[in-house]
């Protein structure tokens, strides 16, 4: 089988080995009420309401929305704006810690015995993909297609984050019986679990606890950026080529992150919803990189004091890996639920951008075989047709393009503007 | 607290640099430059030195008079002046030089644009253009080792010694006579990533094929005349060949087939390798258009391959 193009870099994976730290309780939480895509949640507490972890304090307004829950307990202090990182407004719920860390009463094991359970409770729990993306669960599971196989994907292709490979390797049955869960439920025969060659520890451990089940597949791919892309991992695990414009439920493949499937399963036992997650903490501004288990919410000013970050050299800070992140204006964000890294950079990258030299090299890293410099010359020209005939739409940002140019030209950018572009024609 | 930098992603990018890709060109020349030297000694020396400065200054002056950034540091000047100087004479007088790097370097490059933006390959058409206008000098050549003695090349002498035409004891351009040094370049070149082998191959082969075909000797015809240095130096030019695989060969292929066409049925000219390259520069556009690469998963091709 042919592989997809992409690119190698360097891992600078130095939390691999790390055992995930738990980040001392924060005084105050402040939660977003959009933290992925849909609509934003409606707040259901007001100020002066008590909470405890797993009261549900936001309420979605559309089918593709998930609750939200409160991640300490406390009192609400504040029901505020807050500006997202799209650009939007939303409320976002302030709760000020007590210290206690009462569970809430509404927290029980739910009750789950048919596919419509599954996902009724993946809603409930509050879950979206951990890998990053933040898709609704419950979107997926629901998916009207016949499904048969479930690809767990745990390349984290990214450099710097390890969140789900110390998921793996600390917990490696909590993603066993996450897979047996959704399989069980999802009827799927068989399942590829996808990772990258680059984490010994836990392919061994991930082969340990499926060593008995003979329809579970360890798929061990080369550490080649985008290995975990939808569509690249959907391919390189089954080799099923999702068609443009649909899913990969179109194929039969139900795609879930290894730290998502870690949680259904946790949800299952405990009825404790999406509160708190694993985050990577790295860069080279920070003293101590680490993995921290933090509840949603919580600034990330506390993180990078946790893990020793020189503000004073801080110039650039990246929430999610290097290549798709998104760079933060200041330290007042929280961590919300899709967030798996945070990175403190002291120098931010500077380029000095000259003519494209039609070397090509953009073509041969593109994971999808497009040709982002005629994308570019189409985008200049504002030519509409000629980006829908460029496959435009194919582009999924992974930026292998701007990463490869040796005219450091801005090609991921320039796409992203000109899907904005095509949308409005 | 002051506000942080903010970009669009990716947050990092690679090392390889337009400098970085024209050094490595430069380093591949250097083999058969150095060969162009030993065999045709002094006087080589002071051309090629004559046309890298010159169209260093050349480039400089340009982008001064535009009022654009300067583009020396990029080496893309240094380059096509030293691939120039290759492919002259070594007999041509100073002067001549100097006209061919101003064509090379302000009328083909930056009268276009600069770097990128030029159809045609500025070494090969500025070669063109001196051959045209100084026929005389451009088609007198020098015998190796000696200054006085006037010759043919071994294309229009048709003399068949291999081993002379493997290590550069004929004459010929400065650049163009050692095969070996040329081989030894490209090779840097294909293993370091920088050039894709299609267009060469495809360049090198048609011709091989083609002398096979109407009798003549293959091997001869490769090793001999500017094919070498055209097929692996300027065959291979990002800015003025076509992008894909598909592209480059069809590129390679068109270029051998005129060369022979030209070196066999072209009265005025034994040599054909830079005209084909300038003609197959000014089909590019056209062959990029016909080679649009398949994206994974595009529908459109799904249903063409259906049909048929």
């Amino acid at each position: 089988m042919k592989r997809l193009n992409g690119v190698f870099l360097s891992h600078r994976k130095h939390t691999e080995n790390l055992l995930t730290e738990v980040l001392p309780l924060p005084p105050y939480v402040r939660i977003p009420m959009q933290m992925h895509m849909g609509a934003p949640c409606r707040p259901i507490v007001h100020i002066g309401d008590s909470v405890s972890v797993g009261t549900q304090i936001g309420e979605p307004v559309d089918n593709f929305g998930v609750p939200i829950h409160a991640s300490v307990s406390g009192m609400v202090k504040a029901v505020e704006d807050y500006l997202c990182q799209n650009g939007t407004t939303c409320a976002a719920i302030v709760i000020e810690s007590d210290g206690e860390q009462k569970t809430a009463f509404s927290v029980k094991p739910p009750q789950l015995e048919t596919r419509e359970d599954l996902i009724a409770v993946a809603k409930a729990s509050g879950c979206v993909g951990l890998g990053g993306a933040g898709f609704p669960t419950h979107i997926k599971l629901a998916s009207q297609q016949t499904l048969d196989t479930l690809v767990v994907n745990a390349a984290e292709c990214e450099p710097y984050l390890t969140s789900d490979c110390r998921q793996i390797v600390e917990a490696a049955d909590e993603v066993l019986n996450g897979i047996l869960l959704i399989m069980r439920f999802m009827k799927l025969k068989q399942c590829c679990i996808g990772i990258e060659e680059n984490k010994a520890a836990a392919i061994k451990k991930l082969a340990e606890v499926c060593a008995e089940h003979k329809n579970i597949r360890m798929c061990v791919l080369p550490s080649k950026y985008p290995q975990g892309a939808e569509k690249v991992m959907t391919y390189h695990t089954t080799g099923r080529v999702i068609p443009e414009g649909k899913l990969a439920a179109d194929v039969g493949v139900l795609v879930m992150n290894v730290s998502t499937c870690a949680f259904l399963y946790r949800y299952s036992v405990t009825g404790m919803p999406l509160v708190e997650r694993r985050i990577t903490i790295d860069g080279d501004a920070v003293k101590r990189p680490c993995n921290l288990m933090v509840p949603i919410g919580t600034p990330y000013q506390m993180l990078l004091d946790y893990a020793g970050c020189d503000y004073d050299h801080l110039e650039e800070l990246i929430c999610g890996g290097p290549m798709m992140g998104m760079s933060l204006m200041n330290l007042e964000k929280p961590v919300c639920k899709p967030n798996n890294g945070l990175l403190a950079m002291k120098k931010a990258m500077q380029v000095h951008t000259t003519s494209c030299i039609r070397c090509g090299r953009c073509m041969a890293a593109c994971p999808m075989n497009l040709m982002p410099m005629e994308l570019e010359r189409a985008y200049q020209k504002k030519d509409v047709e000629m980006l829908r005939k460029y496959r435009l739409n194919l582009c999924m940002n992974c930026g292998c393009c701007s990463y490869v140019c040796p005219a450091k030209r801005p090609l991921a950018e320039t796409n992203q503007l000109a899907k904005a572009l095509l949308a409005k024609a | 607290m002051n506000l942080l930098h903010v970009s669009p992603t990716p947050h990092e990018r690679g090392r390889m640099s337009v400098r970085h890709i024209m050094l490595c060109v430069i380093l591949a020349l250097l083999p058969t430059t150095i060969a162009g030297c030993i065999t045709f000694g002094k006087r080589a020396v002071l051309l090629l030195a004559v046309c890298v400065c010159s169209s260093v200054i050349w480039e400089a002056l340009c982008r001064i008079l535009m009022k654009r950034d300067q583009t020396i540091g990029d080496c893309s000047a240094a380059l096509t002046g030293l691939l120039l100087g290759l492919s002259l004479s070594p007999s041509i007088p100073i002067w001549q030089a100097l006209v061919g790097s101003f064509t090379a370097i302000v009328v083909v490059k930056q009268l276009f644009g600069g770097l990128g933006q030029n159809f045609a390959n500025p070494a090969a058409t500025a070669r063109i253009v001196m051959l045209v206008s100084f026929q005389g000098t451009m088609t007198s050549w020098l015998m190796p080792q000696s200054d006085a003695v006037i010759s043919a090349t071994p294309l229009v002498t048709k003399s068949e010694n291999f081993m002379d035409l493997l290590l550069g004891n004929s004459a010929g351009c400065i650049g163009e006579t050692c095969a070996v040094a040329l081989i030894l370049g490209g090779l840097y070149l294909w293993l370091r990533g920088i050039i894709s082998c299609f267009a060469p191959v495809g360049m090198i082969a048609t011709v091989a094929l083609f002398s096979f075909l109407i009798g003549e000797n293959p091997l001869y015809q490769v090793l001999s005349g500017g094919l070498l240095l055209g097929a692996i130096f300027m065959a291979t030019d990002y800015v003025t060949t076509p992008i894909t695989k598909n592209g480059k060969l069809i590129f390679g292929i068109g270029c051998g087939f005129l060369t022979c066409v030209i070196r066999f049925w072209g009265t005025a000219y034994p040599e054909g390798v830079s005209f084909s390259i300038l003609l197959m520069n000014l089909l590019t556009p056209y062959i990029d258009r016909l080679t649009k690469t398949n994206p994974f998963g595009s529908v459109h091709h799904k249903k063409e391959a259906a049909k048929s």
